[in-house]
């Protein structure tokens, strides 16, 4: 049974319709990529997810139910836009909002007690927000994210603003999350940390669902039968008017196979020639290069 | 329930923590009176210095009975022609020269010209009109047969006293109708400040939360309607502390400086608390007739009558500055224009409550203290003075209705304005979201 079930969502604004019959699912301890443009939907489903809004029509299921006002408590949702209150004390805050979230004083100080252990962070108990670095503040936004464990993690861009040290660790606990059994939600336009960490992912356009599946079920079938050669020597130019060469550099050349042709032919052809071959690799399409291809059509 | 309630304590401790709201507790007041008794000191230093030297140029000899002993402008005569004293009075140190033609003894119109290099004020020639009709009567008295003392003898001296008193001073009737408006002068100001500082409280609040952010964190786990009136309730829990707190101390420390000064001074100081009341009204009255009388008002009635037109004003003003607040867009320069369809209402309550002051029973003042958007400054102001029971209750009802409904419209903006960022919302949307379902 999938974590979260987005059955036919529809959501208007006055006349504009910002998602238009959206339909996916999430499984359980995956870590699912929320794709799209700038404008394409994503917030708003996030929000409809979280119980911000409601949807015009369609059903979202979390645990095979639907959305109710229990639900909030099994989520954590951090916003692209992070926010906290400037002029509290980090120790405060964090209380305040993990008892909103539904953990009593205890069960939340015991939590946030060992995030900020995790995080190296002790210290900070009585320092006010606005006195942190903003990676600190980060930091602190993550662990208001996760500290009433929640099934369901939506992180909406959360690598923004951080720096390489911090983005690794902050990716760290989101692996340790997954790997818990927590499903995780990722919104972003950055192509390159989809590929890193998610398994399956969503690509939404204009409030559709346009794309939906596993990361390598994919590029596996958006790849267009390139193979990227590096040889020894040279390589004789009859031989080359047979091929269908995409791009060449030096001593490396990208081929691009006929139809009916396969890997093994082309790599026999090589051989037969005579050419001595140090790497054999096909390319695959990046999620970048489908993103654009899919989102431009 | 229980999240309301987190909501509740956080902008209320936030607040109360805070060591500003300790120091403006205490200094308040104190603050309050020195301003007013500065302005006391400033209108009374001023009334000394705005006395005008005149020089009276006087062909209808009206003026020998003068008495310039009395206050106020001096006056002084010439027998120069007025061609050559209209050149040199204002070097000679006279602000006004006023020249009385001749007077035939019977016109009963008079024009009586002055010359001023500046120009004078109203109040200066006002006075000196009075002065002159005062010396063309006396001068018409002396001329003709009639005996000066029998004019005399008509006049009576006339003091109103109020037939309820049931003190033994025969002064106290009047003292109670001046503590009554200083008192009513001085709630209905607190609750126009109140409405003010604490709904800009709220909407400062709303606008935090709008704008880093966080207000998405907070309305994924709790209701917008939840975190809006947790929001103005704690707020309001706030100005109902610090109320509570000047209402215990307040009447402590005149019974302290009762006990202090006895009945040794003069009170005309206390009057110079309320600009409303003029000092020479309080002169003769001792400090422990004030304290006596200021106990005897109906503190039953007024205190929680007080306290209720507090909350309602409140929470009906306050809700409006929530809705404002989360109508904002991230520029916050831009809210001037939604908070002035806000404010008018106020400063319209606010200068009924003055009029009220004078005439608490005026059709104008019973309409004020009724209509809900001017009832929590205006009746407050007419508490002191009795006023009929049901009309108080009226208004309670009335506000509490009004409240509960704008409440609710204000919950509708503020949901759907949270989540709108950059451009500010206009009215017209504003209208479309109370009405959208």
């Amino acid at each position: 049974m999938p974590v979260l079930k987005i059955d036919n969502v529809v959501k208007r604004f006055h006349n504009k319709t910002a998602v238009n019959g959206a339909s996916f699912e999430v499984n359980k301890g995956k870590i699912f990529g929320l794709l799209g443009p700038n404008g394409a939907g994503k917030t708003t489903l996030i929000r409809i997810i979280t119980s911000i809004l409601k949807a015009d029509e369609g059903v979202v299921y979390l645990n095979g139910e639907k959305l109710n006002e229990f639900h909030p408590t099994q989520i954590g949702y951090m916003p692209e836009e992070r926010g906290l209150y400037k002029k509290m004390k980090v120790g405060e805050q964090l209380l305040y909002l993990a008892q909103l979230r539904g953990m009593s004083y205890k069960d939340a100080k015991k939590a946030i007690v060992e995030w900020m252990t995790k995080f190296e962070m002790q210290d900070w108990w009585n320092k006010k927000i606005e006195e942190l670095s903003k990676g600190m503040q980060q930091k602190v936004q993550f662990i208001v994210t996760v500290v009433h464990s929640p099934k369901l993690i939506i992180l909406d861009e959360p690598f923004t603003g951080l720096d390489p040290v911090n983005t690794e660790l902050i990716r760290k606990e989101i692996m340790k999350l997954s790997d818990n059994g927590t499903t995780i939600i990722f919104s972003t336009h950055r192509m390159e940390q989809v590929e890193e960490i998610c398994e399956d992912i969503v690509l939404i356009n204009a409030g559709k669902v346009i794309l939906d599946g596993k990361v390598a079920k994919i590029k596996e079938d958006f790849k267009e039968n390139k193979y990227k050669v590096e040889f020894a020597g040279e390589i004789n130019n009859d031989l080359l008017s047979g091929l269908e060469v995409e791009d060449r550099d030096g001593s490396s050349f990208v081929f691009k196979l006929n139809e009916g042709q396969t890997s093994n032919d082309l790599l026999k052809i090589l051989l037969d020639n005579g050419v001595s071959v140090k790497s054999f690799n096909e390319i695959l399409p990046s999620l970048n290069d489908i993103f654009i291809k899919l989102v431009t059509d | 329930m229980k999240k309301l309630w987190l909501i509740i304590k956080r902008e209320y401790l936030i607040r109360v923590k805070k060591k500003s709201f300790l120091l403006i507790t205490l200094l308040a007041p104190l603050a309050f009176a020195t301003l007013t008794l500065g302005m006391g000191f400033i209108s009374g230093y001023m009334a000394t210095k705005s006395s005008k030297k005149v020089i009276v140029k006087d062909d209808a000899g009206i003026f020998k009975s003068f008495n310039s002993a009395k206050k106020g402008n001096t006056y002084d005569f010439t027998s120069l022609p007025l061609d050559s004293i209209v050149n040199t009075y204002d070097k000679e140190g006279y602000d006004l020269l006023v020249h009385i033609p001749d007077y035939d003894g019977n016109s009963k119109k008079i024009k009586v010209q002055y010359y001023s290099q500046k120009k004078p004020g109203l109040i200066t020639l006002e006075k000196i009109e009075q002065r002159i009709s005062e010396a063309y009567k006396n001068y018409n008295i002396d001329k003709s047969d009639v005996d000066k003392e029998l004019i005399k003898s008509f006049s009576v001296d006339v003091s109103l006293e109020n037939a309820k008193s049931n003190s033994k001073n025969d002064k106290t009737g009047k003292l109670s109708v001046i503590i009554a408006t200083a008192l009513a002068g001085a709630m209905g100001f607190l609750l126009y400040m109140v409405i003010f500082i604490f709904g800009t409280q709220v909407m400062r609040s709303v606008m935090e939360e709008k704008i880093n952010r966080i207000v998405e964190i907070i309305i994924s786990s709790v209701k917008p309607f939840q975190l809006m009136v947790g929001k103005v309730v704690g707020v309001g829990a706030v100005g109902l502390t610090q109320l509570l707190i000047w209402i215990i101390f307040i009447p402590v420390i005149m019974m302290i400086a009762n006990l202090i000064f006895g009945g040794g001074i003069d009170s005309s100081n206390i009057s110079e608390l309320q600009g409303q009341i003029n000092p020479d009204d309080l002169k003769g009255f001792n400090f422990s007739q004030v304290i006596n009388e200021f106990f005897a008002l109906n503190w039953w009635v007024i205190l929680p009558a007080f306290i209720l037109f507090f909350l309602g004003g409140y929470f009906l003003y306050s809700s409006l500055f929530a809705a404002v607040g989360s109508a904002i867009g991230d520029d916050q320069g831009e809210s001037q224009s939604l908070i002035m369809p806000i404010t008018i209402p106020v400063i319209f309550a606010m200068i009924i409550m003055m009029n009220t002051l004078n005439d608490p029973d005026s059709p104008l003042a019973v309409f004020g203290s009724i209509f809900p958007l001017f009832s929590p400054i205006v009746m407050p102001a007419r508490l002191p003075f009795d006023p009929p029971i049901w009309q108080v209750i009226l208004s309670l009802v009335l506000l509490i209705a009004t409240c509960v409904l704008f409440i609710w419209m204000s919950a509708k903006i503020y949901r759907a304005g949270i989540l709108m960022y950059g451009k500010k919302l206009s009215i017209k949307e504003m209208g479309k979201m109370i009405f959208k379902k």
